[in-house]
C-alpha cells in the first residue's frame, strides 16, 4: 500500500520543511512515522473531523457577511527548540525597536535629528496621528500586542515580511487549531513535547493590567469589538471569554467628563483597560471619522487625560507603514544599539529616484505592495501579472511612488498538506505573537502557520482563500514547564451504588472486581427491602 | 450585565422554549391526524395554526402546518426560525454563554440550516428538536453560574411557557370536543404523566384544566412558571420597598398570580378562551416592562438623578 507522503515532491528552489530532497529532516521523523501507521482512509476521516468541529464550535470567519469555518490542515508544522529561540528573540527585538520609535516620533523626534529616518516618511503616513503626540500612555506600552509576518526563503532563514501593531489578528485560532489538533491526532502528538499555547489570555490580561491607568487598584478590561459582522469577531468573543472580561460594542461604552464607562443593568461602571479591536479611523467620532458608529465619542480624550489605557495605542500604523518597514534594520541599531536578528525582505524603495528607476525596469520579476495595503489586497506579482496590468501598475507608481514598494519573489517555504488524499507542498508563513507588558516582551511560542490552499498560491492570507496549520514548537529541557500531577492514592473512594440497581449485573463486563464490589452494596441495598412500587 | 448582553440572554430563554413546545404541539397533534379516523383535517390544521398566531390564508393541511410550524426558516413561528434566532442571539453573546451551551445551540443550527428539519420524518424532526432544546436549557442550567444573565435565560424561559401553555389549552377549544381531547392537551404540555400520577386515569376535563393551570409542582404548569417568573425578577431587582413591588414587571406577573390563585376553578372555566387571551397579554406586557427596564434603559434612571 502506498505510504502517506509517498510520491512527494517539493518544488524545486523553495525551502521544504520537511522533505530536504527525498529525506525527511530530522525534526519531522516523529511526525512521518506516526502518521504513516494510520492509513489514508483514517486520516482523511480526522481530516474531517478537523472541519466539522470547526463548523460546530463556530470557529469562523465571515466573509462577505457569509460564515465560513477556517481550513486547518491535518498536517502539523514543526519549529525546533534551537530554531524557535532565534525567532523568538528576533520578534522581541523588533518589538522593542517599534516601541521606542513610536515613543520618538510622537515625542521628541530625536531619530529625525540624528538622520536615521527622514521626517517625510513619518509625516506622510496616512496612520501619523497628530493627535497622538504628546500622549504618555500608562508603563511606556503602545504596542501591547503584535503580529510580526515571517517567511523563510530557499535558505531556509527566517525573514520578516511584515510589522503588525495595529490590531494583528488570528491568535484566537493558534489556540483553537491546538485544541483541535490533540484530539484529531493523539498519537502523533502524544509522541512530542510541544510547548503550550494555553496561557496567552493570561499573558495577555496580566500585560493590559499592567499598562492600566496609575492608581488603578484593581483594573477592569474590556474587549471592543465592531460587533458581531466583523470578520475577526470570533476572536473577539474567544479572548473576552478566555479573559473572563466584557465584550463591548462602541454603544455599550461612554466617555464622561474624562472618564469611560460601561452602561450595564446595573447602570455605568468604570473602565480602565480598552483592549480595542477597532481601527482607529472608527474609534472617535470626535476625531476621526465622523460618520463611525463603531466608537465611543470622547475616547481620545480619555485617553490623553491618563484615565483609561487604549491597547494598541492609538496612532501605531505608522509603525507598520511598509516604506517605515525599510528603515528598520536601521532603527534597531539606533535605538537599541543591536543587530537586527531577524533580517528584512530585500526592499526597493519607490521614492527613491534610482530605486524607482530599477523598480520600473523589473517591473515584471518583483513583488510590488500598497505600502498601506493589509489582507493581501493590492499586490501585484510581476511574473504572474498580464502585460496591461503591468502597464497600469507603472502608472500608479509613477503617480504615487510613496503608496508603494517592491520586493523580489521571495518563495515562501513549503509544508507537506492534505489536498485530497494526498499530501503536496503548499507555501507557508508564520505569524508570531508578542504581548509587550512594559517590563518585558514575551512572545507566544507557536504563532499562526498560514497555508495558501491553491497550488503555487503565495498569498497566504484566509480571506484570499487560505488555511492554517497547528505550529508546534518543540520543548527544550531548558523551557520545560513543571507539571503537578494529583497524588495517586489519597482521594476519596467514590460513594458506592445507592438507589435500586438490577442485582442480575449487567452481563459480560459485570464481571470485573468493580462490578462485583458494587453489586455486594446492591445486595446490601436490597436487603433493606424497598417495597417495589 | 450588559443591556445588550441581558436581552440576548433573554431571548435565548425564550426561543429555546419556543423550540420545545412547538414540538410538542407538531408531535401530538400530527400524531392524531394519522391516528384518528373520523378527525377533520382542515379543522384540526387551522386550530393548530389558529393557536399558534399564524395568519394564514388558504387551505390548510398538514404540509402546511409543517412547512410554517416546522422548516420554514422565513416564518417566524417556525421551529427552523426560532433555532436561527436564538443562535443569533448566543453569537451576539458568545463571551457570556458557555461554550457548551454555543456548541449545542451553534450544532442544531447547523443541521437546520442544512435542511435536516425538512428532510428528516417530521417524528424525527421534533424529537430532534425536543431533546436538542432540553439539551441547551440543561446545559445552561448545569455550566453557567446562577448570576443575573443566568436569570434572564430563565426569564425568558418561563414567560415563554405562560405563553404557550396557555396557546396549548385553547386547541382543546378548537378541537371537535370528544372525551379525550383534554388527554391531548395534557400530552402536546409533557403532563399526560405527571398528570395520571396526581389524579389517576380519570377522564375529567376540569380536573385537567386544573393541573395545567393551577398545579404548583408540575414545571410546565401556569402557576409554576408564573411563580419562576416572579422569583426571577425578584433575584435581578432585589430591593426591598415599603409599599409595592420592584418594577412594572413584577406588578403585572403578580396580578396574574393572584388571578390565578384566587378565582375559584369554576370562573376560570366559565370562559377560558378569555382567561388565556388575558394570561397571553400578561406575557407581552411582562416582556415589554422587562425591555423597558433592563434592555432599552441601558442608563439606569437613579444615575442620571446623582450626576447632574
Amino acid at each position: 500500500m502506498d505510504e502517506l507522503f509517498d510520491g512527494y515532491q517539493a518544488q524545486p528552489s523553495t525551502y521544504d520543511e520537511m522533505f530536504d530532497g527525498a529525506q525527511v529532516r530530522p525534526g519531522y521523523l516523529g511526525v512521518r512515522r506516526q502518521m504513516e501507521r494510520l492509513s489514508s482512509d483514517e486520516v482523511r476521516l480526522r481530516a474531517d473531523y478537523l472541519s466539522h468541529t470547526y463548523l460546530d464550535q463556530g470557529v469562523t470567519f465571515d466573509i462577505g457577511g457569509e460564515e465560513r469555518p477556517f481550513p486547518l490542515d491535518i498536517v502539523p508544522r514543526l519549529i525546533e527548540a534551537e530554531t524557535w529561540a532565534h525567532v523568538e528573540s528576533g520578534v522581541a527585538q523588533r518589538v522593542r525597536a517599534l516601541e521606542a520609535f513610536l515613543a520618538d516620533i510622537y515625542g521628541e523626534g530625536q531619530a529625525f535629528l540624528d538622520g536615521v529616518i527622514p521626517r517625510r516618511v513619518v509625516t506622510s503616513s496616512p496612520h501619523y496621528l497628530r493627535v497622538a503626540s504628546g500622549i504618555q500612555p500608562p508603563a511606556g506600552v503602545r504596542v501591547h500586542v503584535a503580529g510580526i509576518d515571517l517567511i523563510r526563503g530557499a535558505d531556509g532563514e527566517f525573514r520578516v515580511l511584515e510589522d503588525n501593531v495595529r490590531i494583528p489578528s488570528g491568535v484566537s485560532y493558534v489556540m483553537t487549531n491546538r485544541r483541535a489538533m490533540s484530539a484529531a491526532l493523539p498519537e502523533v502528538f502524544a509522541h512530542h513535547r510541544i510547548r503550550p499555547v494555553s496561557q496567552y489570555p493570561a499573558k495577555l490580561l496580566a500585560a493590559l493590567r499592567a499598562c492600566a491607568p496609575s492608581g488603578v487598584a484593581d483594573p477592569v478590561v474590556v474587549v471592543l469589538s465592531p460587533g458581531a459582522y466583523n470578520p475577526a469577531y470570533f476572536e473577539h468573543a474567544l479572548l473576552a471569554r478566555l479573559m473572563g472580561t466584557r465584550l463591548v460594542e462602541g454603544r455599550d461604552l461612554m466617555a464622561q467628563r474624562g472618564s469611560v464607562m460601561v452602561r450595564t443593568t446595573d447602570g455605568p461602571r468604570p473602565v480602565h483597560v480598552i483592549y480595542r479591536r477597532v481601527d482607529d479611523d472608527f474609534l472617535d467620532p470626535v476625531h476621526f471619522r465622523r460618520d463611525s458608529v463603531l466608537g465611543v465619542p470622547g475616547l481620545l480624550n480619555a485617553a490623553r487625560g491618563g484615565n483609561v489605557t487604549i491597547a494598541n495605542a492609538v496612532g501605531n500604523g505608522v509603525a507598520d507603514d511598509k516604506l517605515v518597514y525599510t528603515y528598520l534594520p536601521d532603527l534597531i541599531r539606533y535605538y537599541l544599539e543591536e543587530d537586527p536578528i531577524l533580517p528584512n525582505v530585500d526592499t526597493w524603495r519607490l521614492e527613491d529616484p534610482s530605486h524607482r528607476e530599477e523598480v520600473l525596469d523589473r517591473l515584471d520579476e518583483l513583488v510590488v505592495k500598497p505600502v498601506n495595503g493589509a489582507g493581501g489586497k493590492g499586490i501585484v506579482i510581476g511574473p504572474r501579472a498580464t502585460k496591461p496590468e503591468l502597464d497600469v501598475l507603472r502608472q500608479k507608481l509613477i503617480d504615487d511612488p510613496r503608496g508603494w514598494i517592491a520586493q523580489p519573489v521571495v518563495q515562501l517555504s513549503t509544508v507537506p498538506t492534505l489536498i485530497g488524499n494526498r499530501m503536496a507542498p503548499r507555501h507557508v508563513d508564520l505569524r508570531p505573537f508578542a504581548v509587550n507588558s512594559g517590563d518585558k516582551v514575551w512572545v507566544l511560542p507557536g504563532g499562526l502557520t498560514r497555508v495558501a490552499l491553491p497550488e503555487g498560491e503565495l498569498i497566504v492570507n484566509s480571506s484570499q482563500g487560505g488555511g492554517s496549520k497547528d505550529t508546534w514548537i518543540l520543548a527544550s529541557d531548558g523551557n520545560r514547564e513543571p507539571v503537578e500531577a494529583q497524588p495517586a492514592t489519597g482521594g476519596h473512594a467514590l460513594h458506592p451504588a445507592g438507589g435500586a440497581r438490577s442485582s442480575r449485573g449487567g452481563g459480560a463486563h459485570a464481571v470485573t472486581a468493580q462490578g462485583q464490589a458494587q453489586s455486594t452494596a446492591v445486595d446490601l441495598q436490597s436487603n433493606e427491602g424497598s417495597a417495589p412500587c | 450585565m450588559l443591556s445588550r448582553i441581558a436581552e440576548a440572554l433573554f431571548w435565548i430563554g425564550r426561543y429555546i422554549e419556543r423550540i420545545e413546545c412547538t414540538a410538542r404541539i407538531l408531535d401530538v397533534y400530527l400524531q392524531l391526524l394519522v391516528e384518528d379516523p373520523v378527525i377533520d383535517q382542515e379543522t384540526t390544521c387551522r386550530s393548530i395554526l389558529a393557536a399558534m398566531g399564524v395568519q394564514h390564508e388558504g387551505e390548510a393541511d398538514q404540509a402546511t402546518v409543517l412547512r410554517l410550524l416546522l422548516h420554514d426558516r422565513s416564518s417566524p413561528h417556525s421551529i427552523a426560525y426560532a433555532v436561527e434566532a436564538a443562535r443569533e442571539n448566543a453569537r451576539r453573546s458568545r463571551e457570556v454563554v458557555s461554550a457548551e451551551v454555543w456548541e449545542a445551540i451553534n450544532t442544531t443550527y447547523n443541521s437546520v440550516i442544512s435542511g435536516r428539519l425538512a428532510r428528516s420524518r417530521p417524528a424525527d424532526a421534533f424529537r430532534l428538536s425536543l431533546e436538542r432544546a432540553n439539551m441547551v436549557s440543561a446545559l445552561a442550567d448545569n455550566t453557567q453560574s446562577h448570576d443575573d444573565g443566568w436569570q434572564f435565560i430563565v426569564l425568558g424561559r418561563h414567560i415563554e411557557r405562560v405563553d404557550m401553555t396557555s396557546r396549548l389549552i385553547l386547541t382543546r377549544t378548537y378541537a371537535t370536543g370528544s372525551a379525550s381531547t383534554w388527554q391531548i392537551t395534557l400530552r402536546a404540555c409533557g403532563a399526560a404523566h405527571a398528570f395520571t400520577r396526581t389524579y389517576r386515569a380519570i377522564e375529567s376535563p376540569r380536573a385537567a384544566v386544573e393541573f395545567l393551570l393551577l398545579d404548583r409542582l408540575f414545571p410546565r404548569s401556569v402557576a409554576y412558571s408564573l411563580g419562576e417568573v416572579a422569583r426571577c425578577l425578584e433575584e435581578l431587582d432585589p430591593r426591598q420597598r415599603r409599599i409595592g413591588f420592584g418594577g412594572d414587571a413584577a406588578r403585572i406577573i403578580g396580578q396574574a398570580r393572584a388571578r390565578m390563585d384566587y378565582l375559584s376553578l369554576t370562573e376560570l372555566l366559565a370562559d377560558l378562551p378569555a382567561e388565556m387571551g388575558v394570561l397571553q397579554q400578561v406575557c407581552a406586557d411582562a416582556s415589554n416592562a422587562v425591555a423597558k427596564r433592563y434592555f432599552e434603559g441601558a442608563v439606569a434612571p437613579e444615575w442620571l438623578g446623582g450626576a447632574l
